[in-house]
């Protein structure tokens, strides 16, 4: 068994990624892996707040590490922008002395201290490199070859770093699909950026760039996506009507959580997994693996 | 705030701003952003302007609410300047000088997402988009119509928000107006 304290994150917890909080909790469960929910965690700090005020976002950001500390266990995250905030966070005040003064003291009006020592991972990372590809490849029930996935990592999960995967060219995802007996397809973009959370106010701008990678995936051959981080599947799948309607192409790719792919492979079944909250269905794709 | 210090010095106070000292206008900032093509100045052309003191051209520009936070800028960097943080610096200097852009929804849609953030610690995706189309522009919200229609039919949009316990919420204020009175990073 292997411990954590787990970050779901807003959207993974009870926003539009649900189903990525309940597939990663039941697939880390069915690994041995236990991941016990961090007590009263609030917001990540977020890319949002950090541009409107910086320490007040990093105060955000580290009442959870303060209480993540107490536990004195890796703190983990299914979501790749939660994932850069606070490993960021845990950096900035290495970094910048100024700021960790005026940190401690904010901190210290909740009665709280935190000091530097919790590590900060991505659920990516623990499965592929804590749990390890040939323990997963071994726990693998159902036959998924022939499945054509195309390895969407986004920027976040290994960007800026130092991460645990290459900057622009990763593999961890590429490695993880072809452990559980599918085939990772070519896929140029691959981390390549869908727009974040510029979906809301700059709509055009993130179709375009969501438009791109669509093209990419398919273009190498892809039948479905899988993605680290809840923004992406939001931005792929709940957008790729509006991708369609505007660039007047034909998309119809169902954009997996990676976590609702390695429970396929374990056995689980789709509604288990919540793939049918996917607004493009993968029922069609996914029908001859059930 | 200090009037007398050029802004390049109040970029430099902002923890990841101090970079902008040692850019060489390289411009592989700018060739490796997705967004480039949709500022009035690329991030490249920016960092030269806040060097020339062009604070409120700078500060006005819709460039850094175009940053969608990819950090390829960051990585690519030949002189590690980490522009996205950059970008953010700037983007906290504008909000605290009340010069945003109005040529991008950017600002009011971070706006809106902190107010949820500082008031309940967490942040609901249905209040904070109401929230945000109530302050950004409520006619838009019809288009999103049928967006959040089929959010709703697969189960992927809650009504009500997640709360900390009371004193979890109490101790987050706390913290952070404590930060508000030290006031910011510079």
């Amino acid at each position: 068994m292997k411990y954590y304290t787990y970050f779901p994150g807003c959207s993974s917890s009870d926003g539009g990624a649900k189903a990525y909080g309940s597939s990663a909790l039941a697939v880390a469960k069915a690994l041995d892996v236990e991941l016990v929910e961090l007590e009263d965690w609030n917001c990540c700090g977020s890319t949002p707040y950090t541009s409107v005020d910086e320490l007040a976002s990093r105060c955000t950001s580290v009442r959870n590490l303060a209480l993540a500390e107490k536990r004195g266990l890796d703190l983990v995250t299914p979501c790749s922008s939660c994932y850069v905030i606070l490993s960021r966070t845990n950096s900035y005040l290495k970094e910048y002395p100024e700021l960790r003064v005026k940190v401690d003291e904010a901190l210290a009006a909740g009665d709280l201290e935190y000091h530097g020592t919790v590590r900060v991972r991505h659920l990516l990372d623990i499965l592929v490199n804590d749990v390890g590809l040939d323990e997963i490849a071994s726990r693998v029930k159902r036959d998924l070859s022939g499945l054509k996935v195309a390895p969407y990592y986004g920027c976040q999960v290994v960007r800026p770093g130092p991460s645990f995967d290459h900057p622009e060219s990763p593999q961890s995802l590429d490695r993880l699909i072809e452990s559980l007996g599918a085939e990772a397809t070519p896929f140029p973009l691959k981390a390549r950026c869908c727009g974040g959370s510029l979906i809301i106010p700059e709509e055009d701008v993130a179709l375009g760039l969501t438009n791109k990678l669509l093209d990419s995936a398919v273009g190498g051959g892809a039948e479905c996506i899988i993605t680290v981080c809840p923004l992406c599947q939001t931005n792929l799948d709940v957008y790729q009507g509006k991708v369609n309607k505007k660039f007047k192409t034909h998309y119809d790719i169902p954009v997996l959580f990676f976590t609702q792919l390695v429970g396929l492979a374990m056995g689980m079944g789709i509604k288990e997994l919540g793939i049918e909250k996917g607004i493009v269905s993968a029922d069609k794709v996914l029908s001859r693996y059930m | 705030m200090q009037r007398s210090k050029t802004l390049v010095e109040e970029i430099c106070a902002i923890p990841g701003g101090e970079g902008i000292r040692d850019c060489i206008q390289c411009g592989t900032c700018s060739a490796s952003c997705p967004n480039a093509g949709s500022m009035d100045h690329t991030p490249r052309m920016l960092i030269a302007m806040a060097r020339a003191d062009m604070r409120e051209e700078v500060l006005s520009s819709n460039a850094m609410w175009f940053c969608a936070s990819c950090y390829l800028c960051t990585v690519r960097c030949p002189r590690s300047i980490k522009p996205t943080d950059l970008m953010h610096a700037l983007e906290c200097l504008a909000v605290r000088q009340c010069l945003t852009s109005e040529r991008t929804r950017t600002p009011t849609m971070y706006r809106s997402f902190s107010d949820f953030v500082y008031s309940i610690g967490s942040v609901p995706e249905v209040g904070f988009m109401t929230w945000f189309y109530l302050l950004s522009n409520p006619l838009r919200a019809f288009k999103m119509a049928p967006l959040a229609l089929s959010l709703i039919t697969h189960g992927r949009m809650s009504i009500k928000a997640r709360r900390l316990k009371p004193e979890a919420e109490r101790q987050l204020r706390a913290i952070l107006d404590k930060a508000e009175v030290l006031g910011g990073m510079s």
